[in-house]
């Protein structure tokens, strides 16, 4: 196990310059989300317009690996229908789960070595299990 | 008096190498390792004698009873206990402070008594109050702690109050490391008639305990930080308390006669060990205790004192690098630390990979954690087996963390 594998450059570089950070204003929802083991705590908002995610934005406290996620996935689903959000959601959740990668994820893929310390697979997936929960209840209004 | 580093050749585990490099165990605070005595203690008694207690009348099971009760008698003693019928086995401390607050705590505590705890109490000393005043109405009350992590007596006054029917707090922190003044807050509480319970988990491992010197009413610790196996602990209570409750749990063991519709209840302290007990456990304690006896409490507190000293020497050294809690003089060997710019998770997993096992999260003390605005810290705890090229490896470990995340910055 090489600690390369799980803090790729590119994780680094989301952690320490995180993009879409703060919160939507105004949100169509604002979801929170924590990892009790760790005490990880995230909050991801977002605005949706004609089907597409207008605009959507993360904060929180947490390691580099859950905030690196987060940072990803509001870069990734921004500008996304809300469909395509929900197939990456399953993509990135199947892939941390030991599937092969779908092509096309960019950064995504830096996140694949964090499959080899089970213990952070729940890190990595806490953005975007609260993203999905915040669809959900959307799509339930 | 000192502990010469031979003893690490008790401890099987601390021979190996993990992800190549020699195992450093540094949470001992999470549970400690255990020395082969106790191990052997454990096999002995399922290759050689393994019965249920207090029935069988063959000769294992008269062997497994009377070792069952030798342990008590070892721990009861070991903690300054005035007799083993003061002394209840339970699986841990968690066990041992729900037993007060079910079996005292609900048949004395009413709407509008207080409870009081501290601010810094392991969730195991917090909940169990939560549920016990929710359902009584009561008022739970907390003990504030300041910068340095010890506890703000200043007001101890008017937290204490003639509606306070019970104090229980940490005797030593596994959050800070505090060692709080429990004799002096005992003398307060029982000023104003309130029972006093401490959380002795951190505590009793680590340095001379006596349950009489320190003045409280009930007091819990557990086997697996102490050496000794884990699902074993224990909680003594004052003779006069334990006589006058009803018993916890229901069930085999704990009576004295049954009939459809009653019961009566066993003696101390079988009246509070209801079901088959933790036999080999006990007894692995017992061995864990006789191995503490030997090497003596003073040494183990000395020992970690000065492992403690050059741990908080060692990681004041680091650039970025802040200890939370008081100083030596307060403290025991626990310390708890942030680095700027890395999350604890991030320090634990690079160190990791240099063998070095630490605590990183909230170490069941969220409201603590909270309270200084931070989600978790990492946390470094030592014991007899403990030297100081340990630390050593730490703290480059610690400085290799920060290069590594020094490009996140």
């Amino acid at each position: 196990m090489s600690l390369d594998d799980l803090y790729r450059e590119v994780i680094l570089d989301h952690y320490s310059h995180p993009r879409n950070k703060g919160t939507v204003d105004p949100a169509d929802i604002v979801r929170e989300g924590a990892n009790p083991l760790c005490g990880d705590e995230i909050r991801v908002s977002l605005r949706l317009r004609d089907g597409l995610v207008e605009d959507v934005r993360f904060d929180g406290k947490g390691c580099s690996i859950s905030q690196a996620s987060a940072s990803m996935m509001t870069e990734l689903i921004k500008g996304k229908r809300v469909e395509e959000a929900e197939r990456l959601i399953g993509a990135l959740k199947a892939m941390m789960h030991g599937e092969d990668l779908i092509e096309g994820l960019g950064d995504l893929e830096a996140l694949q070595g964090v499959r080899k310390f089970p213990v952070r697979v729940k890190c990595a997936t806490l953005g975007w299990i609260t993203l999905e929960q915040a669809l959900a209840e959307l799509a339930s209004r | 008096m000192d502990i010469p580093a031979s003893i690490r050749e008790d401890f099987p585990i601390l021979r190996q190498r993990v992800n190549g490099r020699p195992l450093v165990y540094l949470d001992s605070a999470a549970t400690s390792q255990k020395p082969r005595q106790v191990i052997e203690a454990l096999v002995r008694f399922y290759e050689e004698y393994n019965a249920n207690v207090h029935r069988g009348v063959y000769s294992i099971a008269e062997r497994a009873t009377t070792e069952y009760e030798a342990a008590r008698a070892r721990v009861a003693g070991f903690i300054g206990a005035d007799g083993p019928e003061e002394l209840i086995f339970t699986r841990n401390v968690t066990e041992a402070l729900n037993l007060v607050a079910q079996a005292w705590g609900r048949a004395h505590i009413g709407a509008g008594d207080e409870i009081l705890v501290t601010e810094m109490e392991h969730h195991s000393n917090l909940v169990p109050w939560q549920l016990l005043a929710q359902e009584r109405e009561a008022r739970l009350r907390h003990i504030p702690f300041d910068a340095t992590g010890r506890l703000v007596l200043d007001g101890l006054d008017r937290l204490i109050t003639d509606r306070t029917k019970i104090v229980s707090l940490v005797h030593v922190s596994n959050t800070f490391g505090t060692v709080n003044p429990v004799a002096e807050i005992a003398r307060a509480a029982h000023a104003r008639g309130a029972l006093v319970v401490v959380d002795g988990a951190q505590s009793t491992p680590h340095r001379p305990v006596n349950v009489q010197a320190l003045g409280v009413d009930f007091f819990g610790f557990t086997g697996h930080k102490m050496l000794g196996p884990m699902g074993i602990g224990g909680l003594w209570g004052r003779r006069a308390l334990l006589e006058e409750m009803a018993p916890f749990l229901g069930g085999g063991e704990m009576i004295s006669d049954v009939w459809l519709d009653r019961a009566t209840w066993n003696e101390l302290p079988w009246k509070y060990e209801a079901g088959t007990p933790n036999v080999a456990d006990a007894i692995g304690l017992g061995a864990a205790v006789d191995y503490l006896e030997r090497i003596g409490m003073d040494a183990v507190a000395a020992h970690e004192r000065e492992i403690t000293a050059y741990a908080l020497e060692r990681l004041g050294e680091i650039p970025g690098l802040h200890i939370l809690g008081p100083g030596l003089e307060d403290r025991g060997g626990v310390v708890s630390f942030l680095i700027d710019g890395v999350h604890p998770h991030d320090v634990a997993q690079v160190l990791d990979t240099e063998g070095v096992c630490i605590r990183a999260g909230h170490h069941c003390t969220k409201p603590l954690h909270r309270k200084l605005g931070i989600g978790a810290s990492a946390r470094a705890s030592f014991y007899v087996y403990t030297v100081k090229g340990e630390i050593d490896v730490l703290a480059r470990g610690l400085l290799r963390t920060r290069e590594l995340f020094s490009v996140a910055r």
